[in-house]
């Protein structure tokens, strides 16, 4: 286990990795620090770095301008609504392969896992069309399914690799008491595997948030979540790069908290349980 | 009431028959014990009268009602698992109110039941506590009060106290009892262990590859094995088998005799040997003998004083009343 | 092990997921067959009737294909060895003992938790924009001519960029790796007389190549359907239109829907040669 090394080591490790660490995570700072300057000392030559007119000036006017709040409710609803369906519908699916296991269940998995694997652009028109024929286009219910869909394979993944790691005699003990099929997945799996749970709501809520083919190519003014709300920067007019800061940062900070918070479970949820 | 009848039940995982069909009776109030060697589908059999596990075929009745195709909570029978299988999310008070809790009982009744069990079984202190924060004992303890305060009509004990160390073990197998004669349940209890099948149980049932080798109380196994199997498994030290001449004589393919049922002496016997290793246990002592003639060597039990050693000469008498005779199949003759 | 009852419960159960993905699959898959053999326009005359396997032969024959190609195998291709180098090492040396570990693997891991989009926008502007971008700024302070980075070397922008957003990842899962190693077999390497190469080479790398083939294999799939980072920076100019941007192209912004279904049958079936690799892995682990 831990071995002795000598503090020299130790201060060159700390040093080497810092630096690296703060080079990686340097456009997400500049990014954080540039929504507070003005637009001029955005450009400034030299950059300029903390000694500025700190200002909360561009997230007024990023919210003034373009509304962002309606983007983040979209952001939210659609991510926070596509894990809570999926979860709902993988959970007693979930449940079933962990705790009654047939000869089929790894193929089904597989199975489950190859939807995946389809690249979205090869059925963009089909969904497409769809979404029109049903009134969904740049609906939120009609993102919120297909995001539902699209991580439900990760959702049901994840599920079942924490719920394999619940005895089953747990469970047996509970319909010995008497427990129904629904008492015992409420009262009992359910508690149990709650880690596990909220992990795989995070990490889907992230994916979800962060999801830029479908947000991008299904939505226009009326559902577009924070994914749509920034590409509609793209094109610049004029002095902007601190209101496109301050709309960055707003449309990135609440995943970077969520995020931080599940990057162990992350490996896990990635690599559908093939790293731990 | 607790009387379960089993009718030609059998059981096969895909094309692997563990259990033949087999009848099985089992009376109000009866303590029964499954005992046999690991993967002698003692456990499955267990299952499938819980209903956890589907019979291939036959019946099964509890209380004469046909209870073949009920779920397991639907048929009135708790269970104390082998891990206890205690929910780690719950406090022990709710833990044991739980089957109360699925039977739709007002809360001050599963209150007043939970105390009650509580105080019988020495838990009221821990009430409020996590099983993660009991020791092992306390966790079966629980386990046990789970399954009484729903007054079952049977008890099922899938091999309860294999995870306790030897002398938790010897406690809990006197508490367990001690419940028996209180509250006159049926209880069906599974083990590998025949001390605790010799010393709990009414009847014994000895299982081997599926099969009811013998049904009986523990001095009838004792007494009158039916076969070598069940002989060489009741009772410890395991009884001696010899074959050939020595058998012969006494008009059987094999005779088998318990080490408590030889005489020794260092002077005169029918069979003469060498000390081999010997253990000592204070109040008495084994010997492991190398008769002279014998393919293998006999165990007998000796005064814990004798004052024999590694090597010496040895002089064993077997007592004929206690012989038990077995035909080449292995089945006794009378 | 179960019984009847649960067994039926267990079928119906899993009804729903099944029968949801099974119709997200097939649906949009038959869809996407079919029109790949007609010619259907749907601003320009809509359904124009069949024409066989036309679509599948002017898609690859069309000046764009093999471009697309070689600009997705180029992208992938960096991306993979940046991140799975870098990894590695950043993954070695995130395992060693030094002060503000857990805050160090923070910052490592941030550029993950950034939606596309934004990833896009802040590298094209504030980082690549030749007048204003720190890079710019950096190439004066140096003396040098600032470079125009999304026209004049589009290709490694957008490579540069993607391996940010892709290299925690690669990290994250080498580490995790990493840290699963035996320090015994470490130390008895040692006590056998290997040195720092030796050991990185016979038992480091060997015992990080079940997870190196998850990390190529997973940002494989990822990496074929990139779009959001191509929409935002260049729209496909400057030589950086890759395979999905171009049926994109075709099915949506010149609504040629036969054509571009049969470049999404195209995708479809690349992506499903990876994917077998990488579920002969999975499947493999699923067992034990």
């Amino acid at each position: 286990m831990a071995r002795a090394v000598s503090s020299q080591r130790k201060l060159l490790n700390t040093l080497i990795a810092w630096s690296l660490g703060l080079i990686i995570f340097f456009p997400i700072l500049w990014t954080i620090l540039t929504s507070f300057k003005t637009e001029a000392q955005a450009i400034n030559d030299p950059p300029i770095f903390f000694f500025f007119d700190w200002t909360l000036e561009n997230y007024a006017v990023v919210q003034e301008r373009s509304n962002y709040m309606r983007f983040l409710w979209n952001s939210i609803f659609i991510a926070g609504g596509s894990t809570l369906l999926g979860v709902l519908i993988a959970v007693p699916a979930a449940w079933s392969m962990a705790f009654v296991p047939s000869k089929r269940t790894k193929d089904i998995l597989l199975w489950m896992l190859s939807t995946k694997m389809l690249p979205a652009v090869g059925v963009l028109y089909p969904i497409y069309l769809l979404f029109i024929e049903l009134g969904l286009l740049d609906t939120r219910v009609g993102l919120v399914v297909v995001l539902m869909l699209i991580n439900l394979p990760i959702i049901v993944w994840m599920l079942y690799s924490y719920f394999k790691e619940i005895p089953g005699e747990i469970l047996e003990a509970a319909r010995m008491d008497g427990a129904s099929l629904k008492s015992e997945i409420l009262y009992v799996l359910t508690p149990m595997a709650i880690p596990g749970i909220a992990s795989t709501v995070l990490l889907n809520i992230i994916l979800a948030w962060n999801e830029a083919f479908w947000t991008l190519n299904l939505t226009a003014a009326k559902a577009a979540p924070l994914t749509a709300f920034i590409a509609s920067y793209s094109s610049p007019e004029g002095l902007f790069f601190a209101k496109l800061s301050a709309a960055s940062t707003m449309a990135i900070a609440p995943i970077l908290i969520l995020g931080w918070f599940s990057q162990k479970q992350l490996v896990r949820g990635l690599t559908f349980g093939a790293v731990k | 009431m607790g009387q379960i009848n089993l009718k030609k039940v059998s059981k096969s995982f895909g094309n692997v028959e563990v259990i033949p069909p087999l009848d099985l009776e089992i009376n109000d109030g009866e303590f029964v014990v499954f005992v046999g060697p690991s993967g002698c589908g003692k456990s499955t059999l267990l299952r499938l009268i819980a209903g956890l596990e589907d019979v291939t075929s036959g019946e099964i009745a509890i209380d004469g009602q046909d209870a073949t195709g009920l779920p397991p909570a639907k048929r009135g029978l708790a269970m104390v698992f082998q891990s206890y299988a205690l929910y780690p999310h719950m406090s022990v008070r709710k833990n044991i109110a739980f089957p109360l809790k699925m039977a739709g009982l007002p809360v001050e009744e599963r209150n007043r039941r939970v105390e009650e069990a509580a105080k019988v079984l020495n838990l009221t202190d821990y009430l409020d506590r996590r099983p993660g924060q009991l020791s092992g004992g306390q966790r079966q303890r629980v386990a046990i009060g789970r399954s009484i305060v729903r007054e079952p009509e049977a008890f099922l004990f899938d091999e309860p106290l294999s995870n306790l160390d030897a002398a938790l073990r010897m406690g809990m197998r006197l508490e367990i009892s001690e419940l028996h004669k209180r509250l006159e349940t049926t209880m069906v209890y599974v083990t590998h262990d025949q001390i605790e099948a010799m010393t709990m149980a009414d009847k014994i049932v000895v299982l081997q590859a599926g099969v009811i080798e013998q049904v009986g109380s523990p001095l009838e196994l004792y007494k009158r094995p039916c076969n070598k199997f069940v002989a060489s498994f009741i009772g410890s030290p395991k009884m001696n088998f010899v074959e050939g001449e020595e058998a012969a004589k006494h008009d059987a393919h094999t005779i088998g005799i318990r080490p408590e049922h030889i005489a020794v002496s260092s002077e005169e016997g029918l069979w003469a040997g060498k000390i081999g290793v010997s253990e000592h246990l204070g109040s008495d002592t084994f010997f492991h003998v190398a008769v002279e003639g014998f393919a293998e060597s006999i165990t007998v039990r000796a005064d814990g004083e004798i004052g024999l050693e590694y090597g010496d000469q040895i002089y064993l008498t077997p007592k004929l009343d206690n012989l038990h005779k077995f035909d080449a199949d292995g089945l006794r003759i009378e | 092990m179960a019984t009847h009852h649960s067994r039926s419960a267990a079928r119906l159960m899993m009804a729903p997921t099944v029968i949801l993905l099974l119709g997200w699959m097939l649906v949009p898959l038959i869809m996407t067959l079919y029109f790949s053999f007609k010619k259907y326009l749907p601003l320009r005359g809509g359904d124009l009737g069949w024409v066989g396997f036309d679509n599948y032969v002017r898609f690859v024959t069309s000046s764009s294909f093999w471009p697309s190609v070689a600009t997705t195998l180029f992208i992938v291709g960096c991306v993979l060895a940046i991140t799975v180098i870098l990894g590695i090492l950043l993954a070695m040396l995130l395992d060693q003992p030094m002060w503000g570990q857990g805050i160090v693997r923070i910052l490592v891991i941030a550029p993950f938790f950034v939606m596309p989009t934004v990833s896009a926008l802040v590298w094209k502007n504030m980082f690549m924009d030749p007048t204003n971008g720190i890079l710019a700024h950096l190439w004066r302070f140096f003396g040098a001519e600032p470079v125009e980075w999304l026209s004049q070397a589009s290709l490694q922008s957008i490579v540069m960029i993607v391996s940010w957003q892709w290299l925690p990842f690669a990290t994250l899962i080498l580490l995790t790796a990493i840290q699963s190693l035996d320090s015994e077999q470490l130390e008895a390497s040692e006590m056998d007389g290997a040195n720092h190469l030796k050991r990185f080479w016979y038992i480091i790398l060997p015992h990080l190549g079940r997870a190196i083939t998850i990390v190529v294999l997973i940002q494989t799939i990822f990496l074929l359907s990139i779009f959001a980072e191509i929409f935002v920076t260049t729209a496909g100019a400057f030589g950086t239109k890759t395979l999905t941007y171009l049926i994109f192209q075709r099915v949506l912004e010149s609504q040629n829907v036969g054509l571009g279904s049969a470049g999404g049958v195209y995708a479809i079936i690349l992506a499903n040669l990876v994917a077998i690799f990488l579920m002969r892995i999975v499947g493999k682990n699923l067992d034990t």
